[in-house]
């Protein structure tokens, strides 16, 4: 199977699931609002308008305005925006350093597991966001980018656990024991054969990383931990209009909207990937069982997912790495 | 058996000494005390701040490993120091474990109960409508973090009020200040105070344990013995509740170690939002105030309940699984 037709097959499993549908939509109309929003509302996020102060949405601005005249739309949008960049660069870090330490671990095995694992079991013991307010106090000064990187340094072990436990197993396949033969660098055989056989794995787990640190930045900021003033994100817009969802409710909901929708369409995504990588899962399932279905009967209707059932007859994927 | 769990237990206590004393040194590197001394007005002498910080012992101009030395010297013996305002730890502590405590014994019960019920209902009744919109809802409530299903919560419990014209749920607090009456009565103001924070912590952990119960239940239903056991007779409820239900418990076990993480940084929330006086509470104002001895107890009760948690969950797959009992 070449790696064009088996990336088709997965992209054809992930359209046909509602869920990561909705996922992709949805995160492509945020990514619009964040990116292209602020440019096309005729405001900026700090931007003071005098003459409408605490107004409900109206056609100037459209989400309305808060106490002192800013507009919530660019400001939702910037907020957004900063939310998108910490979630992405966190996702991109940590999975990073999960799929490098957890292959490591499994590979090398001996004094080098030892010592990542109980690091991973050390981390694991206090809750990371414990220790990032702890750090917060310090490192405000220094900006959202020293944030990402705690926010990484502290998201990987459950990961890497994971990554070094599939390690294990790849480990003694034939094409990594050959490559060991051929005397090939332990560090190349891990980015060449052992990494891009947890690929499926680590790219489902870093969009599912992804609405994890927005999540996580969020609460952060919300209790003043993270990103600060005079920046904008989701959680610190949240904090700061808590007291108004009642009476001005425009100025909590849409943020708080954003960032429910963007969390919801990462893990919805992150789910169907995870079906459409693994033909044993869920949606392999559900297509053999409303085929075998059709066969018993032909009553009911014919599933819309019904074209794609010739692809799930092959359950173990070919290694990556071994052409 | 023993052995494995005494074994794990003394892992345990070394990983628990560890993160706190790197989070002690941690904190007394990233606070800045001195702050809290400087911002009064007028702002007392130097010599003097000084001499109240190293009484304390959080003085950033003592050596940083005397400090530690002598915070794991007190520690041992029972004594968590003085806060910032030179107020004994031990004193407050105790009372603030106890609302600590409370909610997250019952958030964690509440959650691990209704989600695995929950997980055990839509894996027997799978692909049904009541599976589809569990499904939903899990996955909203996966993405909802803590912090905002305890202001929404807030914000619905205060329209509902509002509405009805008269204090239905009160949620401020872990009772109603000054409240005198009898133990009904009494019972009651605590439950209805209970009840909004309980729902924020638990809401996540069930949505968390509905969805890998089922999945761990569909794993099972499917399987041979299951098969075998309604074939020797048994009837459906009976083989799946006994044959079934044990058996996809035991990956629970695990997943109950890193859950509980989420259940106690959520209860840490809660606490905040919902004006309860306990350590969560507390740490968050420690922070706030730079205060290294308050923040580093509320650590070292943090990994304690953690590892707790882990244990039971130790014990919990060793009483369930026999493998587990027999080889180790």
């Amino acid at each position: 199977m070449s790696k064009s037709a088996s990336s088709g097959i997965i992209l054809r499993r992930l359209l046909s699931n509602r869920g990561s549908v909705f996922g992709v939509i949805v995160i492509v109309i945020l990514f619009l609002f964040a990116f292209i929003g602020p440019l096309v509302s005729g405001w900026t996020y700090s931007e003071l308008d005098y003459t409408s102060l605490r107004r409900p949405p109206n056609e100037e601005h459209w989400f309305g305005t808060n106490n002192i005249g800013q507009d919530v739309f660019t400001q939702t949008a910037r907020g957004m925006q900063k939310s998108l960049l910490i979630g992405l660069l966190v996702a991109l870090f940590s999975t990073g350093l999960a799929g490098f330490l957890g292959a490591a671990a499994g590979y090398f095995g001996g004094k080098a597991d030892r010592i990542i694992m109980f690091a991973v079991d050390a981390l694991l013991v206090l809750p990371s966001f414990l220790i990032v307010a702890i750090l917060s106090t310090r490192i405000k000064q220094y900006g959202w980018l020293v944030l990402v990187v705690l926010l990484a340094a502290f998201s990987w072990m459950v990961t890497a656990r994971v990554i070094r436990s599939m390690t294990l197993s790849i480990k003694e396949r034939e094409f990594v024991r050959s490559a060991q033969y051929m005397g090939i660098g332990s560090f190349t055989i891990i980015r060449r054969h052992i990494l891009p056989n947890v690929a499926s794995f680590l790219i489902i787990d870093a969009t599912i990383a992804v609405g994890g640190a927005v999540l996580a930045e969020a609460s952060l900021s919300y209790f003043g931990f993270g990103v600060q003033a005079p920046d904008v994100s989701l959680g610190t817009l949240i904090a700061q209009n808590q007291g108004a969802a009642l009476t001005q409710p425009w100025l909590f909901f849409y943020s708080a909207a954003a960032l429910i929708l963007f969390a919801l369409a990462a893990n919805l995504l992150g789910d169907g990937l995870r079906d459409a990588f693994d033909p044993t899962s869920r949606a392999g399932k559900r297509l053999k069982r409303s085929r075998r279905k059709d066969r018993r009967s032909n009553i009911g209707q014919t599933p819309k997912t019904a074209k794609t059932t010739a692809t799930t007859t092959d359950p173990t994927p070919e290694p990556v790495g071994a052409r | 058996m023993l052995r494995y769990l005494t074994r794990r237990l003394a892992y345990y206590v070394i990983l628990a000494f560890i993160a706190t004393s790197l989070t002690y040194l941690m904190a007394s590197l990233s606070f800045n005390p001195r702050a809290a001394y400087e911002a009064r007005n007028p702002a007392p002498p130097a010599s003097v701040i000084n001499s109240q910080l190293s009484l304390i012992g959080v003085n950033d101009q003592d050596p940083l490993l005397e400090r530690y030395a002598s915070w794991v010297g007190k520690t041992i013996t029972g004594d968590l120091g003085r806060s910032i305002t030179n107020g004994s730890i031990n004193d407050e502590f105790g009372q603030r474990f106890a609302v600590s405590l409370q909610l997250l014994i019952i958030g964690s019960i509440v959650g691990l109960v209704l989600g695995v019920l929950l997980g055990f209902w839509n894996a027997v009744r799978q692909y049904r409508l009541s599976d589809r919109v569990t499904t939903i809802l899990s996955f909203i409530l996966l993405s909802t973090p803590v912090f905002l299903s305890a202001v929404l919560l807030k914000i619905g419990a205060t329209g509902l009020n509002g509405a009805l014209g008269f204090q239905l749920i009160n949620f401020t607090g872990a009772a109603t200040a000054g409240f005198q009456g009898s133990f009904w009565p009494w019972l009651s103001d605590r439950a209805v105070h209970l009840l909004l924070p309980t729902i924020s912590i638990a809401l996540g952990s069930i949505a968390i344990y509905s969805r890998y119960q089922r999945a761990t239940m569909l794993d099972v239903l499917n399987s041979d013995y299951i098969r075998t056991a309604r074939a020797k007779g048994l009837t459906r409820t009976h083989a799946t509740l006994k044959h079934g239900l044990r058996t996809a418990l035991i990956p629970m076990t695990t997943l109950f170690a890193y859950g509980f993480l989420g259940v106690f940084v959520g209860a840490t929330f809660t606490e905040k939002i919902f004006g309860w006086n306990g350590l969560g509470a507390w740490f968050i104002d420690g922070v706030q105030a730079n205060d290294v001895n308050v923040v580093v107890a509320y650590t070292l009760f943090a990994s304690i309940v953690v590892l707790l948690a882990g244990f039971l969950a130790d014990v919990a797959n060793a009483a369930l699984d026999p493998r587990v009992r027999a080889q180790r």
